[in-house]
């Protein structure tokens, strides 16, 4: 009896979580199906847009090879987000070590200073950090950006590595100083290797972060050589009012496609540092 | 012996430099603000600086490759007269007020959905969670295809379940429709976060209160509305606070989408502060645009300081 009526509560949730579902996966099914289709299929008004008809071809993504520079587009991201990321994962470290575990004149102060700046959006400073990028002779590099992207993901994963820091007992690290390791060895040898969960989010979320910018992207890098992934088929897929429908969602599926898959692998990261970064 | 001495007379040697420094790192008051400096160099260069030009600029008559004057508030005033700039004001309130308010209904629906029992529980929440990692310029693509005026998919779907005539709106070409696609695209973008963040309010939640109001006598409504809701307030406010600021300062989903057009119906500060301060040149104006930001990001600092942190300590 009440089994029954666990199941079918059970299977009316799943009918509830249907439409969500829906919504959050279409576009990107959306997205894939055009990327795969034959050109007169995809202009033709009157075909079905759900499916493939006429047989699925992979010619834009040949093309987006063969006649973009997607690939260079697809490097300097890679090499934006390696480097930006591994500089701020470092730099957040030990900042979110001292602020979480030592005590310090200004500790608070700067505590909070982290905090607001992880509140400011990059949309308010994009116009003078431009000009700053200039005086550095970095204007049109995207060295501009392995420069510029830490000022917002230091903050995060300082604030996100201040939560886990915390769950460590201080009675761990005592026992090691106790046991005559120096301070810095206590941290390297007893609480990074405790706080590898809380690094490895921290590494995910920068890395998904730096990939996912756009606005200092598009601000600050310009020539086909320097852009990344995301402004280049935003911006060089599209030829006056002509759209390539076809090699500009195949663009945007591949361009998804290094974060699709950390995101398989890493779910759980994900979630839980979602949840750690607001809310702590 | 005479072979033995010499290495160790050289550790000797080395011995007080090292030890000295390592005593040094030892002290919380030497090895803390060591830790911190260079954070504190990269925010107070790139974050801290840049901010105090923005300041500048915006009293400023900036133009690209022209020396500038002061002008005081007259960018802020002249900006206010300005029909495109109330527009974009008043846009920014729409965007913000109707996307939040649905990504917080839709999340905490979406959140007490997710907390029942479920068959493939991770898989969901993966599903659920996506549109959020992936690079929203590029999501926004998709979006871009399906509001399509020739092709639109929604058109199609719309047309043959009845829900629209033919030839159906012109998504993005109309005021009012492209701002709902705006909407949409955001609520699209932000609920992941609203229910995955609500999701780990609900589950801190303590199992006996709700046998406790059950034992009472609640039914589910009322557990819902004097257990849930209650317990949930803090982590609603924060996820508020946080959607409130960045979808203020949403900039991708509209670049993308409709470039703040038709005709600045779906400007927001972020966009129309490009549009003048670089494709224009007005750097001052520009700056000043997006300084407009600056009272809400005072007041969402205020109190996630007052709320949050009280909480996080």
């Amino acid at each position: 009896m009440t089994a029954g009526r666990t199941r079918r509560g059970k299977i009316l949730t799943h009918l509830l979580l249907l439409p969500f579902l829906l919504f959050a996966l279409f576009p990107f099914y959306h997205m894939t199906m055009t990327s795969l289709k034959q050109d007169k299929e995809l202009y033709d008004r009157f075909a079905v847009p759900l499916w493939i008809k006429q047989g699925p071809t992979l010619d834009h993504y040949a093309k987006l090879f063969r006649e973009t520079e997607f690939l260079t587009w697809t490097k300097n991201s890679l090499m934006v987000t390696v480097l930006a990321t591994t500089a701020s994962v470092v730099i957040a470290t030990i900042a979110a070590y001292a602020l979480s575990r030592l005590q310090f004149r200004g500790v608070n102060t700067f505590g909070t200073g982290i905090f607001v700046t992880y509140l400011v959006p990059t949309s308010l400073l994009f116009l003078p950090l431009a000009q700053v990028i200039n005086w550095i002779g970095l204007a049109d590099s995207k060295w501009a950006l392995v420069v510029t992207y830490p000022t917002f993901l230091v903050p995060f994963c300082t604030w996100l590595l201040m939560g886990y820091f915390r769950t460590v007992p201080k009675e761990v690290e005592e026992c090691a100083m106790v046991d005559g390791a120096t301070r810095v060895q206590a941290l390297w040898r007893i609480i990074l290797p405790i706080a590898i969960p809380g690094l490895v989010c921290a590494t995910l979320f920068a890395f998904t972060l730096s990939w996912n910018e756009f606005i200092y992207a598009l601000t600050f890098t310009s020539s086909s050589e320097q852009i990344t992934a995301s402004v280049g088929v935003t911006s060089e897929l599209i030829r006056g009012d002509i759209y390539f429908w076809g090699e500009l969602m195949a663009g945007a599926v591949l361009g998804s496609v290094p974060i699709v898959i950390l995101y398989v692998f890493f779910l759980d990261y994900y979630v839980s540092g979602l949840t750690a970064g607001a809310v702590k | 012996m005479a072979i033995g001495t010499l290495p160790a007379a050289r550790a000797h040697a080395r011995l007080p430099w090292r030890a000295r420094v390592s005593e040094l790192l030892d002290k919380e008051r030497v090895l803390g603000p060591l830790f911190i400096t260079p954070a504190l160099i990269l925010i107070a260069l790139l974050v801290a600086y840049p901010f105090c030009m923005a300041l500048y600029f915006a009293m400023s008559n900036a133009f690209i490759g022209r020396p500038s004057h002061f002008v005081g508030l007259r960018n802020f005033i002249n900006l206010w007269d300005a029909d495109i700039f109330r527009q974009t004001f008043q846009n920014a309130f729409v965007f913000t007020g109707i996307s939040v308010a649905f990504k917080l209904v839709l999340g905490i629906s979406l959140a007490l959905l997710l907390n029942q029992q479920l068959w493939f529980t991770r898989m969901i929440r993966g599903a659920v969670l996506l549109p959020w990692v992936i690079p929203t310029a590029l999501s926004t693509l998709g979006w871009w295809w399906m509001f399509n005026s020739l092709y639109s998919v929604v058109h199609w779907t719309g047309i043959n379940i009845g829900l629209m005539d033919p030839p159906g709106p012109n998504w993005l070409g109309q005021k009012y429709y492209a701002m709902a696609a705006v909407i949409t695209v955001n609520i699209w973008r932000g609920l992941p976060f609203f229910a995955i963040t609500i999701l780990a309010g609900l589950v801190a939640i303590p199992k006996e209160l709700y046998e406790a109001a059950e034992s009472d006598g609640a039914g589910a409504w009322s557990r819902f509305w004097y257990v849930t809701l209650p317990m949930l307030k803090p982590v609603l406010a924060v996820v508020v606070l946080f959607s409130t600021i960045f979808t203020f300062s949403d900039f991708n989903i509209v670049y993308v989408l409709t470039h703040g057009g038709p005709i600045n119906a779906t400007h927001l500060f972020a966009t129309y502060s490009r549009m003048i301060g670089l494709e224009s040149g007005r750097i001052g104006e520009g700056a000043a645009i997006s300084l407009y930001l600056f009272p809400l990001l005072v007041f969402v600092v205020w109190a996630q300081l007052r709320f949050v942190r009280k909480q996080a300590f």
